[in-house]
């Protein structure tokens, strides 16, 4: 009951700082509703038990991300709002077809999940490990059962320095 | 009901205005040994030896005019001092004081909570307190305040990730994020991870004082250039804000230092059995000695060293401390692996 009316409590935090994301003029304001809403995600994490991806989120996207938009949005003088877009309806079709796409595959999974309901795989897959801890957990299932997924992920960050630095530098 | 509100309720209470009057105190601490440095007396008029003088300045402080310029962005001026006090006060719920102890007939753990994460919980709280300089620098509305806080952000950032990879080669050495298993990890041991990891302790001790803003490395308030750095336009309480939370900043530092490296509430050379009657004084006393001498040196180095240039402490961080950093990693994982 108690975990319920948390969840729900921080669910409509997120929400509703999501929603001031995207309608606040200002685009510094914006850019701190959006650390707000990482840290209410933050507390989701730590309501599910677990701690390490609070703390990570916390510190990759709250503390290192956000802070380089933060970098951008003030070197960027976006005092004046943007000009008007030529077809304004064209636009507002466009993103209202994108919400009832989205709308509709959300309603699909739940749909799906109800008549396949998955096993309890956290706590079969917590059970099997030979570790305990939170932190040990994360590490253990990376570096065994998803290690591929893990090394093309880091692969694609190796990919995306790279270009960077070429893209900054262009006599090497 | 005692053991779940009314204990931990009374140590929050306590370590924060414990935080608090020794903030305060290092001000004078700091005037007085800089003082001393120079060949002057300090402050000498408020009380003995100027001991009433942060009482004085509190009071100046909170009865001074409090301006918010009119081009101000009000809400994020409002904020900023607020957002960079926050991070420096929660640290201090992971930070382990001292061992359990008995008192009135109750078994009390000397720190907040232990938490598995603890460690990555300190350096994701200390990453969030850089928006406080950098949207203090914004909001002011004026040049030097937001060169200042470009400067002050992008040098924590810098430092962040020396500072970040030293930890890592300590949790190695400890083989957990707990603060309380990081100290027994080093009670077990028989061995201060200051002597194993000398590399990672210079440089997150090079670190903490760039990330504290501290001199040789204070360029976000370097007076010449900046006048006075990110909070020029701030007055009153709000500008004590700032500088409480650097000081808080400070002991947080020292604290982190005495835990990772200098073994937390262990006495010097735990496992020298002549040694012994060092065990009369309590653990807390010695992680509180500990941390003393790290703000001693801290205040030393302020006095001692100058300024570096902008560009200068951008090469230290990322063309020496960054590469050391994760050599000392390589070698420590190198080596773990090589024992285990």
């Amino acid at each position: 009951m108690a975990e319920s009316i948390a969840f729900y409590t921080i669910a409509a935090f997120i929400l509703g700082f999501a929603v001031l994301v995207v309608t606040t003029r200002d685009t510094v304001h914006s850019v701190l509703f959006l650390v707000v809403d990482f840290l209410f995600v933050a507390a989701l994490y730590v309501l599910l038990g677990a701690q390490f991806l609070a703390a990570i989120q916390i510190l990759v996207y709250a503390g290192g991300i956000v802070v380089l938009y933060l970098f951008v949005v003030m070197l960027v003088n976006l005092k004046r709002p943007p000009e008007e877009y030529r077809d304004p309806r064209r636009r507002s079709v466009l993103g209202f077809g994108l919400s009832a796409a989205v709308l509709a595959e959300l309603g699909l999974i739940a749909f799906w999940s109800r008549l396949n309901p998955a096993p309890p795989l956290a706590a079969s897959a917590a059970a099997a490990l030979p570790v305990t801890g939170n932190t040990e957990q994360v590490g253990w299932l990376l570096y065994t059962s998803y290690l591929i997924p893990f090394e093309i992920a880091s692969m694609l960050l190796l990919v995306a320095m790279i270009g960077a630095i070429v893209l900054a530098k262009r006599e090497l | 009901m005692i053991d779940v509100f009314v204990i931990p309720l009374l140590k929050v209470v306590i370590v924060l205005n414990a935080t608090l009057v020794g903030v305060t105190y290092m001000v004078l601490l700091e005037r007085k040994v800089i003082a001393w440095a120079q060949s002057r007396l300090g402050p000498m008029r408020v009380g003995p030896y100027g001991i009433l003088q942060p009482v004085a300045d509190a009071v100046k402080l909170m009865l001074k005019e409090d301006i918010t310029p009119t081009r101000a962005d009000k809400w994020v001026f409002t904020a900023a001092p607020i957002i960079s006090m926050v991070p420096a006060l929660i640290v201090y719920a992971v930070i382990p004081f001292g061992d359990r102890i008995h008192l009135f007939g109750r078994d009390i753990s000397l720190y907040i909570t232990d938490i598995n994460v603890g460690l990555l919980y300190i350096v994701s709280v200390a990453s969030v307190g850089v928006y406080g300089i950098i949207l203090a620098g914004y909001a002011s509305n004026s040049k030097f305040p937001l060169l200042a806080s470009l400067r002050a952000s992008a040098q924590l950032i810098s430092y962040e990730v020396a500072v970040t990879l030293t930890l890592v080669s300590v949790i190695l050495m400890a083989g957990t994020l707990s603060m309380v298993g990081i100290v027994r990890a080093q009670e077990s041991s028989h061995m201060w991870f200051g002597f194993v990891q000398p590399l990672a302790f210079a440089i997150f001790f090079i670190g903490g004082l760039a990330e504290t803003n501290r001199a040789p490395f204070d360029l976000p308030e370097a007076e010449q250039e900046l006048t006075g750095g990110f909070h020029t336009e701030y007055s009153g309480m709000r500008f004590a804000l700032f500088f409480l939370a650097e000081y808080a900043n400070m002991i947080v530092v020292s604290s982190v230092a005495t835990t990772l490296f200098l073994g937390g509430w262990l006495r010097p050379f735990p496992n020298v059995a002549a040694l012994s009657f060092l065990g009369i004084i309590p653990g807390w006393m010695w992680f509180l000695i500990k941390s003393f001498i790290f703000l001693y040196v801290f205040i030393w180095v302020r006095a001692t060293l100058p300024r570096y240039r902008y560009d200068q402490l951008m090469n230290i961080g990322w063309k020496v401390l960054i590469p050391l950093a994760i050599a000392n990693l390589v070698v420590t994982g190198i080596i773990r692996v090589a024992l285990l």
